[in-house]
């Protein structure tokens, strides 16, 4: 009944290895593994330089540009204010703490659909926060800022989440021994600490550069979706779906996958280094 | 005054006079701290939440009510429910099996088949659904051949379900291999030992040390699974009352401008995520420590 798999697997007098890896084998390769080597195949039909054509369409090199350019403004507002919400959290002990640290998942929990439709109603001109801004003279729904702000909203959890563990395990010592050698407290913070954060941090804004990349729900309420310059990657493809336009779709998507496959890999490397160099990730 | 305001407002902060901790900042630079990411998360995660109860609140409760009982946002929710009962099965069993596999054996790439499991979350939703539009679809094989025997995927249940079950496939799975890696075999060898059968001591002796991991990984699993928007809204066809689940409702009305409407069922995912929250904070207490650093 069991595979026999000698060669590849320790002896063990627990049972059941054949069944429950071959049935995690088949389920994956069922739901996510054949329906994803789809992307490589259409792309492989399409040819090299129908591919190239497609990609660098001009309004699918817009719309990537967007997606990245946004993702990647809003994973850096993430780092500094994540890693400021994780150290009040980490440290300080004030009223309403435990509910702040519960709500920071909220962006895990809520859809996106209603976390876009939310964040367009308060930055809209006539919404609580957009109004005033208008007043300024700064318009944020339904142009790049409002994609920046919702993705802010979607990647805040993931630079918290990494940073707050390993800022719990810094040791007390090596901030007094900082500050017995006469540095000042600013000093301590940005010399001795932010280095040994800087790992978790990076993880943290990979984390959150990533997840902004591919999303969809939260952004398309609050970007106005204008075509070269509020109009992300996700929704082209949507778009060209609608079109019946499969082939331009799938270029997109492979792009897209290739790009996220290679910040994976970044991301798995970047914690294996920090594991070794400072003995958590 | 400033004294009582102090304690009342910053109990952990220490008096004023009082010798101060060489390891913390000044009770001024902390207050700002604070302040500071108070108003981020005001700004960025509160207000959004109260806004969307202030919203579908805006014209009455009967108004709210009367959004929720009309009989396309009744057969979204149904849809909802539906999609929810089948995917977050099949992933909880898909994650007991693929971390008794992973968490009790050793075997010549693990490490690859645990990352493969967490490949899901780095796609884009869109892509999700994309991938069972290019294998069902009308270019494609299988799709036709379906489609003459009368079953339909696209644009149809199935097909919502599919997409579904690939955004929500490593929640089960991430949550148990760490926490069944971390409890060991050895209950299990002793059980065996003893003459227990293999399901026997799964069912007596595995099962009760991981349920509550069980029970966090499932309730993330169904709060994602009915809150999806992207995937689920490249494969379902957008049929009124019949393919719509709620997200995919929410935004049909926002985009007809029923803002009334879109937000009062929105309110209810919305419910669905603070209740969500809720029991994962409770869960996390009984999971004890470690929890905090969970990401996804």
């Amino acid at each position: 009944m069991a595979l026999a798999l000698p060669a590849l697997r320790r002896p063990s007098v627990i049972p059941g290895f054949g069944l429950t890896l071959g049935f995690t084998i088949l389920y994956l390769s069922l739901v996510v593994l054949i329906p994803l080597s789809g992307v490589v195949w259409r792309t492989a039909d399409l040819g090299w330089a129908e591919f190239l054509r497609l990609a660098t369409d001009e309004r699918t090199l817009a719309a990537l540009k967007v997606s990245f350019g946004c993702a990647f403004a809003a994973a850096a507002l993430n780092v500094v204010f994540g890693a400021l919400v994780a150290w009040v959290l980490v440290r300080y002990r004030f009223p309403g703490r435990p509910l702040l640290d519960a709500a920071v998942d909220l962006p895990f929990a809520l859809p996106t659909a209603v976390a876009g439709i939310a964040l367009t109603a308060l930055y809209a001109p006539d919404g609580w926060i957009g109004g005033p801004l208008a007043a300024l003279g700064l318009k944020i729904a339904w142009t790049p800022l409002g994609i920046v702000v919702a993705l802010v909203f979607v990647g805040l959890p993931f630079v918290v989440r990494t940073v707050q563990p390993v800022m719990e395990e810094i040791e007390r010592e090596i901030e007094e021994a900082s500050a017995t050698l006469g540095a000042s407290r600013a000093r301590t913070v940005f010399r001795v600490l932010a280095p040994s954060l800087s790992p978790a941090l990076l993880t943290g804004f990979a984390l959150a550069f990533a997840r902004g990349v591919g999303e969809y729900g939260s952004v398309i309420f609050i970007a106005g979706n204008l075509p070269y310059r509020s109009e992300i990657a996700p929704l082209l493809i949507v778009i060209r779906l609608e079109e019946f336009n499969y082939a331009a779709a799938t270029a997109i998507a492979a792009v897209m996958l290739a790009i996220s496959f290679a910040m994976l890999l970044a991301i798995n490397s970047l914690q294996a280094w920090s594991r070794r160099r400072y003995g958590h990730g | 005054m400033v004294d009582i305001a102090r304690t009342l407002f910053f109990p952990g902060l220490p008096a004023a006079g009082a010798s101060r901790d060489c390891t913390s900042e000044t009770p001024g630079v902390r207050a700002g701290l604070i302040a500071a990411s108070l108003l981020f998360l005001a700004l960025f995660l509160l207000a959004p939440l109260a806004a969307v109860f202030a919203q579908a609140l805006s014209a009455g409760f009967g108004a709210w009510a009367a959004a929720l009982v009309e009989p396309d946002a009744l057969s979204a929710i149904r849809l909802t429910l539906l999609v929810a009962v089948i995917a977050v099965p099949l992933n909880c069993v898909f994650g007991l099996a693929a971390a008794w596999a992973a968490a009790k054996h050793e075997f010549r790439g693990k490490a690859f088949l645990i990352s493969l499991i967490d490949l899901p979350f780095s796609v884009s939703p869109v892509i999700a659904g994309l991938i069972y539009v290019l294998l069902f679809g009308a270019g494609s094989a299988i799709g036709p051949w379906l489609s003459a025997h009368g079953v339909q995927v696209l644009f149809a249940v199935p097909g919502i379900v599919l997409a579904t079950v690939f955004v929500t496939v490593p929640f089960v799975a991430r949550e148990l291999i760490p926490l069944m890696q971390a409890q060991g075999t050895t209950e299990e060898e002793a059980a065996l030992s003893l003459g227990a059968s293999g399901w026997r001591t799964f069912l007596r002796v595995t099962l009760p040390n991981v349920k509550w991991g069980l029970l966090y990984g499932v309730l993330l699993c169904n709060a994602r699974a009915m809150g999806e928007f992207g995937a689920v809204s490249v494969v379902s066809g957008h049929i009124r009352g019949m393919t719509n689940t709620m997200p995919l409702h929410v935004e049909i009305l926002y985009n007809e401008y029923n803002f009334q409407a879109a937000f009062a069922v929105a309110s209810l995912l919305a419910l669905l995520a603070l209740v969500t929250l809720v029991l994962k904070t409770a869960l996390e207490a009984r999971l004890g420590g470690g929890a905090p650093g969970r990401v996804r």
